[in-house]
């Protein structure tokens, strides 16, 4: 059965972890004891309701607060498909954590409070899901009993989404709009009827028939090498395999390839995975791979097929999304870290920060703070092996490491 | 020949945990398996038997011995070593109340749940132990769904939840400062029942107490626990033979058992698709407070 990624986003307050409560819920996703758990914890709350975001706001500071401060990551199935929901903060501070959900996800599920409509935070969340190229968007409309079922209401907000749209860089996301309400579990998992004049799926069925691209298995063959596994026993003396994880395309036994940066040929003698030997290896799959002569590869390298070799790169231009309080200054040496592959980088420039409200680029900046979002030009030291995001995002993504106090400062898509 | 793609569980649950267990013997000097002897360990050992083959596992096992543990685990978890031919580091909660670091709880709910965290704190520091890696899974409890994969405490082995890294797509960031550790969690994204899948399609050996047998039992707060010499008793409480099974695996003190006739692997995947009641239902040790888990996480608990 296969796994559907989701990640919610959305302002403070607009509703998402009681969104995730109420399809676990009427799914019967949540078993008794966290059910009587929750009435108790609401009761103790002084609520005259269950309050179903306790369920996932598993943190002190968010039950008291209210507030989700860091994603959770939520499981659930039905009969058709299993589902991760990653729940991620909508509080701007938490930006970085928001992105952490969604930097994984096939869906994004943006929250929108049906009373207050786009806010800024509906900007950013969905310029980040755009940006990642996430390929599918669902828009749910909260709190619609706030506004009374209002179509006109429900019909200005997707209008006024419209535009965002417009203006968007990944035109082939696949939006749905869904005017729901949580807490009374209108259009999540049920119908109530009272939003009679919405004739689309409700979210769930709408999950449910969310078609698996596979996409990343299209992409050109890339194979970073994680580690090399040498036994040197008796029994396997002269065996010499490359461990690691197919990022994109696939590889078939007998593919000739070439090790990058060596730029070293050979051939793929075998594929194997535990005791079993594979005729082929594709993306996501974790494999060891042999060759048939014996070449100078490692921890970092690369293996490509010869006809489809990545562009050498010492210099990258990428968007970046700054996730540190400490500000991205221009000049200053990173960490960058490319799939299993770290080289030092210097930032040559600030080419512009964007307003995602408005989504103007900003010139002539100097640094970036906390949760910008921007495009940059760096040095690395070392060559690297990347391709353009939009073509391959498995191997078009880095971050950014702080060297002295080893944080992910950044994430950076290859432009 | 064509190879049949398997997007979904569990081949996809697997490649990424063998991908973290790659990253971590990658990037980090010494790391350690925290070996319970449960079925998510179990599990652990035989993804890192699977990342490394035909090389051998690079890293040893550390069970924290309360000493409260069931006899039938400390006896599966030494023929598990015996037949994988693993290292394996054992260290005891007693000792570290012979030191007089802990002290032994008293009462009726009296465990030592809470004193191995001291236990292992001191083994991390004494092995020089840079990352962690445990079989804690996220569908299990709330706070451990706030975990990242690689999972930074400090030299108290706290965890900061408000500080936690960004982790991204699958690039893990295992850089720390001398002192730190990373707790490293690779079936982080498997549930209950994709564990229990994996054991039946791997064909792995689990420590009977899983399977419905009879033992001694007394019935506390509606919940059954095993009886032993390690539980305080009160007068009213006479234990009486049942058949029942763990779905869980701690100590003797913590953890419930359940009415069960399944003693066979496919009859306890049945029970858990229509049981009614969570996992850590029958552990006792997270029904002390709304944030007992978080607290011991703070504190340095794995």
């Amino acid at each position: 059965m296969e796994v559907l990624r989701i990640a919610t986003s959305g302002s403070v307050d607009d509703g998402k972890s009681t969104l995730i409560g109420r399809l676990l819920y009427d799914t019967n996703s949540i078993p008794q004891d966290k059910m009587e758990a929750l009435h108790a914890a609401s009761k103790r709350k002084g609520l005259d309701f269950t309050d179903l975001s306790l369920l996932t706001d598993g943190l002190v500071a968010e039950r008291e607060q209210g507030i989700t401060i860091d994603v959770a990551h939520i499981y659930f199935s039905t009969p058709t498909r299993k589902y991760i929901i990653a729940d991620t903060p909508g509080h701007i501070e938490y930006t970085r954590n928001m992105v952490t959900g969604a930097s994984n996800a096939q869906v994004s599920l943006i929250l929108i409070d049906a009373r207050k409509g786009i806010v800024e935070q509906t900007h950013r969340h969905f310029f980040i899901a755009n940006l990642l190229r996430i390929p599918h968007l669902v828009v749910c409309v909260n709190k619609m009993d706030l506004v009374e079922y209002s179509e006109a209401r429900f019909n200005q907000i997707v209008e006024d989404f419209q535009q965002l749209l417009a203006s968007a860089s990944f035109k082939a996301q696949q939006v749905k709009f869904i005017p729901i309400s949580s807490l009374y579990g209108e259009n999540v998992a049920t119908r109530n009827g009272t939003i009679n004049w919405y004739n689309g799926p409700t979210l769930l069925d709408y999950l449910e028939q969310i078609a698996f691209d596979h996409e990343d298995s299209r992409h050109p063959a890339r194979f970073p090498i994680q580690s090399v596994i040498r036994p040197r026993t008796t029994e396997y003396h002269d065996f010499r395999g490359f461990a690691g994880k197919v990022a994109s395309g696939h590889f078939n036994v007998g593919d000739e390839i070439i090790s990058l940066p060596s730029g070293q040929k050979s051939r793929i003698k075998t594929i194997e995975q535990f005791e079993t030997q594979l005729p082929s290896a594709h993306a996501r799959e974790s494999v060891v791979i042999t060759l048939e002569d014996e070449i100078d590869s490692s921890r970092g390298n690369m293996l490509v097929k010869t006809d489809s070799v990545p562009e050498q790169r010492k210099e990258v231009t990428a968007n970046v999304c700054w996730m540190d309080q400490q500000k991205l200054v221009a000049g200053k040496t990173y960490l960058l870290q490319h799939g299993v592959n770290r080289v030092k980088a210097k930032v040559q420039q600030i080419n512009f920060v964007v307003d995602v409200t408005s989504n103007q680029h900003i010139e002539g900046k100097n640094d970036m703070g906390l949760n910008d979002i921007g495009s940059i030009t760096l040095k690395t030291a070392q060559p690297i092996f990347a391709d353009i995001y939009a073509e391959n995002p498995a191997n078009g993504s880095f971050i950014l490491i702080d060297e002295f106090n080893n944080t992910t400062v950044g994430v950076g898509t290859l432009i | 020949m064509t190879h049949q793609i398997n997007w979904g569980f569990p081949q996809a649950l697997e490649d990424e945990a063998i991908y973290i267990l790659r990253e971590t013997a990658a990037q980090f000097e010494k790391p350690v398996l925290l070996f319970s002897g449960g079925k998510d360990s179990i599990t652990l050992v035989r993804l890192a038997q699977k990342a490394f083959y035909p090389g051998k596992v690079p890293f040893p096992l550390l069970h924290v011995d309360t000493g409260h543990n069931f006899p039938e685990t400390i006896e599966f978890r030494d023929w598990l070593v015996n037949t994988l031919g693993l290292d394996l580091i054992v260290r005891n909660v007693q000792d570290s109340i012979n030191q007089g670091k802990v002290q032994e709880e008293t009462g009726k709910y009296a465990s030592r749940n809470a004193l191995q965290t001291v236990t292992l704190l001191d083994a991390i520091e004494e092995g020089k132990f840079d990352a962690c890696i445990g079989g804690a899974r996220r569908d299990e409890e709330k706070a451990r769904a706030k975990e990242r994969i690689f999972s930074v405490r400090d030299e108290f082995g706290q965890w900061n939840a408000k500080m936690q890294r960004p982790e991204l797509f699958d690039i893990l960031n295992g850089k720390i400062n001398i002192g730190e550790n990373v707790r490293v969690f690779p079936i982080s994204n498997w549930t209950e029942l994709d564990v229990w899948n994996y054991i039946r399609r791997e064909k792995l050996e689990i420590p009977s107490i899983y399977f419905a047998h009879e033992r001694e039992i007394i019935e506390r707060d509606g919940l059954y626990w095993p009886y032993s010499s390690y539980l305080n008793t009160t007068a009213d409480e006479v234990p009486f033979r049942q058949k029942v099974r763990f779905r869980t695996v701690g100590d003797m003190t913590c953890t419930a058992a359940v009415l069960s006739e399944a003693d066979k692997l496919e009859d306890i995947i049945a029970e858990i698709m229509e049981a009614k009641i969570s996992e850590r239902g029958a552990r006792i040790d997270d029904k002390r407070s709304e944030a007992a888990m978080e607290k011991r996480k703070q504190a340095g608990y794995f």
